[in-house]
């Protein structure tokens, strides 16, 4: 494929206090991906700049970031298939604080995960026998379109309430919440539903489907979400059946 | 607009936040006039008369979409948060405008 | 109110609104030919308890879901926090509820 010689990259460099672009002019390579684009600068320009990766194959999700806009996997995105000309803007996600340069804190995102009552709360025992749940269970079918989340916060970056409502707790947090109050075997039912039900909980989504838009292993934390509306919404009129808890 | 905006159900979702807004506050305005009965049918007919100009039949015709748009939207909205997940969301929204379009534009007719 | 109660107050205010407006979009495009007039909209709507009943919870639920769709704009673009947003919403609420009740009896006749 013709390639031009070399591509404009801005970067975005700073910390918590602030910062600014920094132009670099980065080798264009075939089938280039936007973290080999970011390794590249470290290594020969600026050994300064700070970034996160770790699998680098699209598994574990550290390498998130913006580019030219958009929260992406900067593993999986090629540069080909997002570059403006020749140019590319690289800037940390939305929505969370920079710690230094594209490496943000993941703090609140954790925080409201915890908030929305995001672990599962069990009470069987290794003396019990297998929890017998069918794959073709609506509930266990609930759960698992919602299951594949590896928390990297394109989702956060991308929902545009998480920055407008700073209580807000988002996609990713009332995602895993929905995927566990659809597990039969977990016993915190009616608490987490009081947890998505506070101030900045899952009424505050308007449905904009930002996340379901850039989730890259393609959940749609909105349909999650409706769920929980649903389910907090007929508990409100009592028509749910009685929560374990 | 940002790039992680540029997707149709942002837009729909801008759609139903101005519509009502702007519905929001023409309200204030539109409970005046009918009000102004109160005073007798001569100046409700007063303000009534004002409606008869084409401008005034195209800023109607405006309205019209803005309600027709928010509240077919918003019935996309209560199915969607009250009845089983369908993906077909970008479609409904798309039908809602269409509609809508549609309403007001019956509206335009018979309005002229 | 809590956040949870004004998001079930804003989607019942919803349902109920939503055969009311495509009720009154059916009327405004009735009305509309020929033109508006007094005489014509007001031969109808007075002294009509159907219209008071109708027009009046119409306007009751549109206080109710034009505040609180008002309060979620004021938070969210105007980032307005409490008391302020809670001020402003009940106000807005309280002002719609009277002009509207007002509008409705001043075309019933009340």
């Amino acid at each position: 494929m013709q390639t031009s010689e070399s591509i404009t990259v801005k970067v975005w460099r700073g910390n918590a206090d602030g910062g600014q672009f920094a132009d670099y002019e980065v080798p264009h390579r075939p089938a280039q991906t936007i973290l080999d684009v970011v390794t590249w600068i470290q290594r020969h320009a600026d050994p300064g700049l700070a970034y996160r990766f770790a699998c680098r194959v699209g598994m574990c999700g550290s390498c998130a970031m913006t580019v030219n806009g958009s929260p992406r996997w900067t593993c999986r995105t090629h540069v080909n298939k997002v570059i403006d000309g020749n140019r590319l803007t690289i800037e940390p996600l939305r929505n969370l604080p920079v710690i230094k340069d594209l490496a943000c804190d993941m703090s609140a995102f954790f925080d409201k995960w915890n908030r929305a009552e995001g672990r599962f709360v069990g009470t069987a025992t290794r003396e019990h026998p297998v929890a017998a749940i069918s794959p073709r269970e609506p509930a266990r079918r609930a759960a698992d379109a919602a299951i594949e989340c590896i928390n990297c916060g394109i989702c956060y970056a991308a929902c545009d309430q998480v920055g407008w409502q700073s209580d807000y707790l988002g996609p990713a947090a009332l995602n895993r919440a929905w995927s566990l109050q659809n597990d039969s075997r977990d016993r915190n039912h009616a608490t987490r539903l009081r947890a998505v039900t506070v101030a900045g909980g899952c009424q505050q989504c308007h449905s904009q489907q930002g996340c379901a838009a850039h989730c890259p292993n393609e959940l749609n934390p909105t349909a999650s979400i409706a769920g929980l509306k649903r389910m907090a919404t007929a508990g409100f009129f009592g028509f749910a059946r009685q929560l374990d808890d | 607009m940002k790039a992680h905006r540029r997707q149709p159900l942002y837009l729909a979702f801008l759609l139903h936040r101005l519509s009502g807004l702007g519905l929001a506050l023409f309200l204030p305005l539109h409970f005046y006039v009918l009000g102004l009965a109160l005073g007798g049918d001569a100046a409700f007919d007063r303000a009534l008369h004002w409606t008869s100009g084409p401008l005034f039949k195209f800023a109607e015709f405006g309205l019209v979409f803005l309600l027709a748009v928010h509240c077919f939207g918003g019935l996309r909205l209560l199915a969607l948060e009250n009845l089983p997940w369908s993906n077909r969301q970008k479609n409904y929204a798309a039908i809602a405008v269409a509609a809508s379009v549609f309403v007001a534009c019956g509206f335009l007719l018979r309005a002229f | 109110m809590t956040d949870f109660r004004l998001y079930i107050a804003q989607r019942l205010s919803a349902a109920i609104l939503a055969p009311l407006v495509l009720l009154h979009l059916g009327v405004m495009i009735y009305a509309i030919q020929g033109g508006l007039s007094a005489e014509e909209i007001l031969a109808r709507t007075r002294g009509s308890l159907l219209w008071g009943g109708i027009y009046g919870l119409f306007a009751i639920a549109v206080a109710v879901h034009a505040a609180t769709g008002m309060r979620n704009i004021l938070r969210e673009w105007a980032r307005l926090r409490e008391p302020w947003l809670a001020l402003a919403s009940w106000a807005f609420f309280g002002g719609l509820l009277f002009a509207g009740l007002r509008a409705v009896a001043a075309v019933v006749g009340w």
